[in-house]
């Protein structure tokens, strides 16, 4: 089979991680609208890709762009909105309110920080696409990518961890 | 904490959850519809001889598959034949997944939508626009199929054409059988070709 999957095949395959990068990177609503904006803008596209290229990297790499122009297009109509009361997490007993800090504390990240932990912890992509597309050296996605987790695991205990185990 | 738990808390602490994706799926659908750029759009629908998959441009409908030709396969196809962008689209659809539901419940004799015969070419496709001249409930022999496409010699040529019918049951080509009154083959298989032949003769 040398020809190209359907487009379909890459949005089911791809969607959900899209997802998780463009809310890692985003939060809110701005995830959806950049995540439409990326599969579009791909399926646009799509008939190009060359049939061997990594087309995890590639949606990562438009959701990225889009991404951005997102936050600006945001930033340009920041209207001050209150606060709604499902995006404040809140830390409760059984630990449901965990993943909402630690979404919280991803998103605090400085944006290469951010970006460098969500493309390669969250879409599982090597240092070299990370870099790619985030410019700079490999070294350097590495090096945002371990300090944002060392900020993350500062900030993140895990708890509890095991019984009896100091914290 | 290692990497792996925390790959794993941040995956929960970012969910992707299928509602949420079917949405967004919906949402594309709508805008690539609005640009322009939908080579096909296509869905299941379940019938008495299992599922079909429909799929349909924007001239017509384009495509009916029987499970047997594996629909994954079917569609691999279209993406190299006509285009890569195709998308699940059950909406899009309604129409002819409707009239189809209406057929098998013997309330629909004839089909009324538009057709993209672009799969089917040359005497092949002549002889499938003219399968719908014999009617509901009744047979004709591949040889008087090639008489009424023009040429009455090309009895095989007729076999081959239904051999090869992009869109079964609704262009019948399960109304072609022998004349020594045999069923003769059928791209669905024969138990499904006698199944269209019971509900018409029901009906």
């Amino acid at each position: 089979m040398t020809g190209k999957q359907p487009f379909e095949a890459v949005v089911t395959t791809h969607g959900a991680t899209v997802l998780r990068v463009c809310r890692a990177v985003l939060g809110g609503n701005d995830a959806d609208d950049a995540w439409s904006e990326t599969f579009l803008s791909a399926m646009k596209a799509y008939p190009d890709l060359p049939s061997d290229a990594n087309v995890e990297a590639w949606l990562v790499t438009i959701a990225h762009r889009k991404a951005i122009d997102v936050t600006r297009a945001t930033a340009r109509r920041a209207i001050p909105v209150a606060q709604t009361p499902d995006t404040a997490a809140t830390s409760t007993v059984d630990g449901h309110g965990l993943d909402g800090d630690l979404a919280d504390m991803l998103t605090a990240l400085p944006p290469k920080q951010k970006q460098a932990v969500a493309y390669h912890y969250l879409a599982d992509l090597p240092y070299t696409d990370v870099a790619a597309i985030l410019g700079g050296s490999i070294d350097a996605s590495r090096r945002a990518a371990a300090d944002g987790i060392a900020t993350l695991r500062r900030a993140y205990p895990r708890v509890p961890t095991r019984k009896g185990e100091p914290r | 904490m290692n990497t792996d738990d925390l790959t794993r808390d941040l995956a929960r602490a970012f969910p992707a959850d299928t509602d949420h994706l079917n949405r967004l799926h919906d949402r594309l659908v709508d805008a690539a519809q609005a640009e322009g750029i939908l080579d096909v759009v296509y869905r299941d629908v379940d019938s008495p001889v299992g599922p079909l998959l429909l799929a349909a441009t924007d001239l017509g409908l384009l495509r009916v598959a029987y499970a047997s030709e594996d629909h994954d396969a079917v569609l691999r196809a279209l993406a190299e034949r006509i285009g890569s962008r195709i998308l699940h689209a059950p909406a899009r659809l309604d129409t002819v997944a409707r009239q189809i539901e209406e057929y098998f419940d013997g309330r629909r004799r004839s089909f009324d939508v538009p057709l993209d015969w672009r799969l089917s070419q040359g005497f092949r496709q002549t002889v499938l626009r003219h399968l719908p001249e014999i009617g509901y409930g009744h047979t004709a022999s591949y040889a008087t199929v090639a008489r009424l496409a023009g040429s009455p010699k090309a009895v095989r040529a007729v076999g081959t054409a239904c051999a090869t019918n992009p869109l079964p049951v609704v262009v019948p080509c399960h109304r072609v059988v022998r004349s020594d009154g045999g069923m003769g083959g059928y791209l669905g298989g024969v138990d499904a070709k006698r199944t269209l032949l019971t509900l018409e003769s029901a009906a």
